[in-house]
């Protein structure tokens, strides 16, 4: 085991260069449990965590860009996050317990890309970009387009998360958040979801968005049941019809967590109530 | 490297990968910090680092430079327990003993935080720590008597 610290953000990059297949290791919340386990036994470690330039939340012009280092629990509690993007904030305070919130950072989060990371489903909706730097410069990624498979990433070698841009979005008239597990805490998610709803003032959808987590190797957004609500009034047959097209976008499997045909009941039974009015608030 | 523990200048030397939970209690010998579960599960070796409860077992201490570091030990002042432990004994909040220093610590980091004294607050503080005797009950009354200030 080689360990590598990173003082500054120049430096993590040439570090990263010079050693693509180091594991760039922040709160240790998921990578310590693997070590303590044996399987990083040889490999190389590249600490970010110094990296006072990454752990801020500062405001952009049309949002807030999140360092990535910044941890769950100064999410849940930040103001700013609080005010525009609630359901995040919400999603970072069912991750793990206290100890973990307060290690655990949203960069590891999405560079570890486990299907149940529980602020995924939000970022989906808030349609969150993230910036990606290596030592010959920076790109940035959708949210979705992160994730390549279960704990995988579209990430380069020697590429890091630096940030990730919350855009404001319109006032919805309706948002949700809802995570079901086996307890409220320490429990990984049998499925979490996070919805957006903006209607127009005789009813019909403006906009809906939703997305749900540990129903498919990524985060899935709705699309087809989102496509088929826009400009529709949410009456019975409207909503019947959205919760059957919710199947199309996602592949929920039996694991130890739950089953298939638990996951999608119910998520369908939420994403219901959602559209009809009963889950979820203004 | 160099860190705080329980306000006492600390340096070590060894590799950058041991735990700080091995650490506390391998090289500066505060065994009151357990080992449960030993994947943040259970929060038995919760300390607190820079006021923060964390699971000492998940971290490494070659990231514990210029930190501070508390652990249970750090509670009680030369002879006298404090008024959260004094709680713990009053009330019954220690059975087997095992997840005690961690919920003490939990507990103790919400307290400071100045979080809210209701039973619903003090559950989600000490929601990261499993008890396997109590039920919880016990200590949850522990935590509250404490934080109103009764003996």
């Amino acid at each position: 085991m080689r360990f590598l610290r990173a003082r500054t953000p120049e430096e993590a990059l040439r570090l990263a260069e010079k050693h693509p297949d180091a594991k760039p290791l922040a709160g240790g919340t998921d990578l310590m449990v693997a070590w303590n386990a044996g399987r990083l036994d040889g490999k190389t470690m590249l600490d970010l965590s110094p990296l006072k330039a990454w752990a801020r939340i500062s405001p952009a012009k049309d949002g807030a860009d999140v360092g990535a280092l910044v941890t769950h629990a100064r999410l849940m509690r930040h103001p700013e996050v609080l005010k525009f993007w609630p359901l995040l904030a919400e999603a970072c305070g069912t991750v793990g317990g206290p100890q973990i919130q307060a290690r655990g950072t949203l960069g590891g989060n999405i560079a570890n890309a486990s299907p149940a990371g529980d602020p995924f489903p939000p970022l989906a909706v808030y349609e969150a970009r993230v910036r990606l730097v290596h030592a010959g410069g920076r790109r940035e990624l959708a949210f979705l387009d992160v994730f390549a498979g279960v704990k995988k990433t579209h990430l380069a070698p020697g590429e890091l998360i630096e940030s990730v841009h919350l855009p404001h979005p319109p006032k919805p008239s309706r948002q949700l958040f809802r995570k079901i597990g086996t307890r409220a805490a320490q429990a990984i998610s049998k499925t979490m979801m996070a919805g957006l709803l903006w209607l127009e003032r005789d009813g019909a959808v403006r906009e809906v968005r939703f997305a749900l987590g540990s129903m498919a190797p990524t985060v899935k957004r709705l699309h087809a049941a989102e496509e088929f609500l826009r400009g529709r009034r949410l009456d019975r047959p409207t909503v019947d019809k959205a919760v059957e097209l919710l199947a199309a976008d996602v592949s929920p499997i039996d694991d130890v967590r739950s089953t298939r045909a638990y996951r999608l009941r119910a998520a369908q039974n939420v994403f219901r109530g959602f559209l009809e009015g009963r889950l979820g608030r203004s | 490297m160099k860190l705080t523990v329980n306000g006492k200048k600390r340096s070590y030397a060894g590799l950058p990968f041991k735990r700080l939970l091995d650490v506390l209690r391998e090289d500066f010998g505060l065994t009151g910090t357990k080992e449960g579960c030993g994947e943040g599960e259970c929060g038995a070796c919760t300390v607190l680092v820079d006021g923060e409860p964390v699971n000492s077992c998940l971290v490494p201490v070659g990231q514990m430079e210029g930190a501070q570091v508390e652990t249970v030990e750090s509670l009680a002042s030369a002879k006298k327990l404090s008024r959260l432990q004094s709680a713990f004994l009053e009330k019954g909040g220690a059975q087997c003993g095992i997840c005690t220093p961690g919920m003490l610590m939990a507990a103790e980091a919400h307290r400071r935080a100045g979080g809210k004294k209701t039973r619903q607050a003090v559950c989600t503080a000490v929601s990261g720590n499993l008890c396997r005797c109590t039920g919880y009950k016990h200590i949850v009354d522990s935590v509250m008597a404490a934080l109103k200030g009764r003996k």
